[in-house]
């Protein structure tokens, strides 16, 4: 009973809760449906938020520990080492927050969108919210193998079902490249279980000693999950399918907490597991990292699918991540990690802004858009925030990131060269360039073919209700927060920072 | 004969007397169909029990020819389930196509009789004496579904290539004799201990019985009899067969490696390592281009033969060939779960005259039959290895095994074959959830009792692994 009201359990298990209700449920029962999913993970963001304010009380006698940490034999049985280890540090609970905090959002905005299913389509994304809750608090391999692997059954299915007429494809190329780099992942947990005795993450960073030829192969290993996760140049192919043809909730949640689980597997494991072998493909990630942020900038500005422009402009600003975290610095880690909360939000609302006009036009080509300022001013300054916040303009939350990430690779002892930094820079202009291109073609100019197009449906184009203003209010004004006032978040985050940073240099100096 | 003799086959002789009475029962009731099924489902239900009172035991029968120790209990146990599966999916199923007859359910208990034996066999002989009496119902069964031609084809198809690999199996054990001057396991060990045996003899004898169990278990390239008779048998005996027989043959390749010849380790890992892969990958890569259910799982099966050979490939590492042993044990019950649910999908699909069979047939099952739909998502997650599901807990032991004995390319293969068999088993997925269509379904009340109990049993003892995989290791001490 301890463990299961344990809150850790319970802010990951707790969306269970509403998946139960659901089944009961009759399946033309759609606003009950609607309204269960909503309340579950309502009542779910409350709970991460009492986790939120019990952690920064542990945070404040024990900084930099792992905090309120469950662990439970699991499968101890013929040398196997398994616990249901769980543990809450500064980078958990962010992501954990950010997880909490799009999901009500995402339900609140499939509304009017998902008309189908609507059971179906709300038992699965609660349990994807179980699925990547359970990820960034899985403080056993195996454990976290689990819940890693689970995230990609509901994902598939809501491409899969609530999709675009592509949609069979994109779910089963996301389900196959992201099993893709799993496996291999899982040979390397196994490796570790095996040889070094315990699938434990904390025990395994304790103990440490893994000779460094074969920490390099285990660091790739997992990379390769990560970086599909990611996702990172070369790999990424799978990331602009899956967008255009997931429904808006999805896009939301894959952009905004499921890209995410990638960079959060490199600070979680790669790093501190392997430090040798990470410190030594820091400059090749960095390589990865800046030719990503480049060449998803460039891409995207020759998209004229509105969604796909969103999807390789993560490409460009999840290079940014990455670069950051390999600076393996202090500042480039902070950064890193802010940044992909920053991601998370600016693209979430990006995707949710896309997905609100999409819903009145039935067409993501911004050939067809245009003077639309005038017709729909809230939308358009609404989405003129936000694209604003994406390009990293001074006062929102994409600069504090960027700016952050670019000192530490300035800096970067690992990187070893500024150059690095100097490229990625190209990267802000260029989505400066692509962001305003979007955003002029469609709501300045003259008006576009598409408003006539919409009359003769018989309704003029509307500007946002209410609902869609309530979904969101919350993430803009986390938009400014971070822009105005990021220190609560750098306060949160900088003891586990620290620590990593100093057990990553420790490894570094034993390796000369 | 003495009552130790006869207690170390209890099981087995009761199955084979009691299926002996219902030969007569059968003939002289003609009216009840379900008096036959019902009884043998009464015998399988003694076995069952009979052999877990044995779980613990451990001693030897008729002068070390048969064995009763963990590994054959734990093995028996499974078959006893094997065949009330085989029951349940057949009841119904049998009735609809036509095939109502109290032969089925005799013949069924023979075979679990022979798999029985084949999982106590410590002796050569015995061992034949197993295959052949696990077969040759088998074979009888293959082709229960006469006149049609598909199911006479299946049985003669089947027939062949077993006595063609039985064989294979004869002749290894006569080579066998001739280097060792024996046939007990007991003994051929003795003889390699002592130095008097012919090893490059033993050597091609063991290699000739690999080739025969080779074709029973449905390795490449073995394989060839499988898609055929998979998809020509009557449904209901294609599950039973791909469970039952594949688990009997790996019994007998466990014990007879594990236990009597490890010495030919350096000699023959590198072929079952082969054997392996090329099993992994054939499997996987031809069940990607079928569009047939029967056939795809059939090819599902070669595949997942082959991972359950992973384990075998460990077989002279003392320090690692337990673990590796008990890993495919737990695979053994993973695989036998999954697939009786499948096949219970299967079967509820199917029309009369081969219909219902193709997997355009399953479009729509996911909006008109959820909760049908949603057990075979467990099945296909399962086979495709994705957790919480128990088909990953059975691949997370079995390639610990297979890395802990250092064949890291080997399990390589395993995940990568893993990955495209995602691609297959999720196309099912796709079209039972993502496209529309009118699927009718012929469902009892017995088989969406096995269907549902599979289903939930895959995802429990996923998460509560530890009894079984604890059972499965304590199973194979005294193997060695």
């Amino acid at each position: 009973m301890e463990y299961l009201l344990h809150p850790l359990t319970l802010v990951t298990f707790f969306p269970l809760l509403g998946v139960l209700v659901l089944l009961f449920l009759k399946p033309e029962q759609h606003n009950a449906h609607r309204w269960t999913a909503l309340v579950a993970s309502l009542i779910n963001f409350g709970i991460s938020i009492v986790l939120l304010a019990q952690f920064i009380g542990y945070e404040s006698v024990q900084p930099g520990q792992l905090q309120m940490a469950i662990n439970l034999p699991w499968i101890q049985v013929a040398g196997w080492n398994i616990s249901y280890a769980m543990g809450v540090d500064g980078l958990s609970i962010l992501l954990v927050l950010l997880t909490t905090f799009l999901t009500p959002i995402s339900i609140l905005s499939t509304w009017n969108a998902v008309e189908t299913k609507v059971k179906d389509f709300m038992i699965f994304f609660l349990m994807l919210e179980v699925g990547m809750t359970g990820v960034f608090l899985a403080q056993d391999l195996f454990l976290f193998y689990v819940f890693w692997e689970f995230t990609l059954v509901p994902m598939y299915f809501l491409i899969g079902i609530w999709g675009g007429p592509e949609r069979m494809y994109a779910a089963v190329k996301f389900f196959l490249y992201t099993m893709a780099g799993s496996l291999l992942m899982l040979l390397a947990i196994l490796w570790l279980g095996i040889y070094q005795g315990t699938f434990s993450v904390p025990e395994l960073i304790a103990q440490g000693g893994i000779p460094a030829d074969i920490q390099m192969w285990l660091f790739l290993a997992f990379a390769a999950a990560f970086a599909i996760k990611v996702p990172m140049w070369p790999l990424h192919s799978w990331l602009p399918d899956a967008h255009v043809q997931a429904p808006t909730a999805g896009s939301v949640i894959l952009a905004g907490v499921l890209l995410k689980m990638g960079t959060y597997g490199f600070i979680r494991f790669n790093i501190p597991l392997f430090p040798v072998a990470a410190v030594k493909a820091a400059p090749w990630m960095a390589l990865l990292a800046v030719i990503g942020i480049i060449y998803g900038a460039a891409v995207s500005y020759y998209q004229r699918d509105i969604k796909k422009l969103v999807a390789y402009s993560s490409v460009s600003h999840l290079g940014f991540v990455m670069l950051g975290l390999f600076a393996l610095n202090p500042q480039g880690i902070q950064g890193g990690i802010l940044q992909m909360i920053n991601h998370g939000l600016s693209t979430g609302a990006l995707f949710l802004l896309v997905g609100m006009i999409y819903e009145q036009t039935h067409t993501r080509d911004f050939e067809v858009y245009g003077g639309l300022w005038k017709l729909m001013p809230v939308f358009g300054t609404l989405t003129l925030i936000v694209t604003l916040s994406s390009m990293g303009l001074p006062g929102l939350n994409g600069f504090v990131g960027e700016f952050t990430i670019l000192l530490g690779a300035f800096g970067s002892e690992a990187i070893g060269s500024p150059w690095y930094a100097g490229l990625s820079a190209i990267g802000v202009i260029l989505a400066a360039v692509y962001m305003l291109y979007m955003f002029q073609k469609i709501f300045l100019g003259p008006e576009g073919s598409i408003v006539e197009e919409v009359k003769k449906h018989g309704h003029a184009l509307r500007d946002l209700n209410a609902r869609e203003i309530i979904t969101l209010l919350p993430i803009l004004v986390l938009i400014f927060w971070i822009g105005l006032y990021p220190k609560p978040f750098f306060v949160l985050m900088a003891p586990t920072v620290d620590k990593l940073v100093a057990a990553v240099q420790a490894a570094a100096v034993a390796m000369h | 004969m003495t009552s130790t003799d006869l207690l170390s086959i209890l099981p087995i002789i009761t199955l084979v007397a009691w299926a002996s009475i219902l030969l007569l029962v059968d003939a002289f009731n003609r009216k009840n169909k379900w008096l036959t099924p019902l009884l043998a489902a009464v015998g399988f239900a003694v076995a069952l029990g009979l052999s877990i009172n044995q779980t613990t035991a451990s001693y030897t029968g008729f002068n070390n020819m048969v064995a009763v120790d963990g590994f054959s209990a734990y093995l028996n146990v499974l078959f006893a389930f094997s065949g009330l599966a085989a029951i349940a999916l057949a009841y119904d199923y049998n009735k609809r196509m036509n095939l109502a007859r109290g032969e089925y359910y005799i013949l069924l208990m023979f075979s679990v009789s022979g798999m029985m034996l084949m999982a106590a066999a410590t002796d050569l002989i015995v061992v034949f004496l197993a295959l052949e009496l696990l077969s040759i119902p088998l074979y009888i069964l293959a082709g229960f579904a006469r006149p049609k031609l598909d199911s006479e084809e299946a049985a003669l198809k089947y027939f062949l290539l077993g006595a063609f690999a039985g064989g294979f199996v004869v002749y290894g054990v006569a080579l066998a004799f001739g280097a060792t001057g024996s046939t007990a396991l007991i003994d051929i060990v003795a003889a390699i201990n002592a130095g008097t045996a012919d090893m490059t003899l033993l050597l091609f004898g063991a290699a000739l019985i690999l080739v025969g169990f080779g074709f029973k278990v449905a390795a490449v390239p073995f394989q060839m009899w499988t898609p055929d008779v998979y998809q020509g048998s009557p449904t209901a005996v294609t599950a039973f067969m791909a469970v039952g027989a594949k688990a009997a043959g790996f019994a007998a390749l466990l014990r007879l490696f594990v236990a009597a010849l490890p010495t030919l380790y350096d000699d023959l890992f590198p072929i079952m390592w082969m054997l392996a892969a090329l099993t992994m990958i054939f499997g996987n890569l031809v069940a990607i281009s079928q569009s047939n259910i029967k056939r795809m799982l059939a090819y599902s099966s070669i595949a997942h033969a082959g991972y359950i050979f992973m384990a075998l490939v460990t077989f002279g590492q003392s320090a690692i060939a337990p673990d590796a042993v008990a890993a495919a044990l737990f695979y053994l019950v993973s695989y036998a779960v999954t697939n009786f649910g499948a096949w219970a999908v299967v079967i509820a699909l199917e029309k009369a005259e081969g219909k219902g069979l193709e997997l355009d047939d399953y479009a729509g099952l996911g909006s008109k039959y959820p909760a049908l739909a949603a057990a075979m998502l467990v099945f296909m997650l399962s086979f495709t290895g994705v957790p919480p599901t128990l088909g990953f807990m059975g691949k997370f032991y079995l390639f610990r095994a297979v890395i802990n004995g250092g064949f890291y390319w080997l399990s390589i293969v395993g995940v990568l074959t893993s990955l495209i068999s995602a691609y297959y088993y999720l196309r099912v997925l796709v079209i039972m959830y993502m496209r529309e269509g009118e699927p009718s379904v012929e469902s009892s009340n017995l088989l969406n009792l096995t269907t549902g109990l599979t289903a939930i049993a895959t995802v429990v003892l996923s998460i509560v692994s530890v009894p079984l995989f604890r059972w499965a290791s304590q199973a194979v001490l005294q193997l060695f």
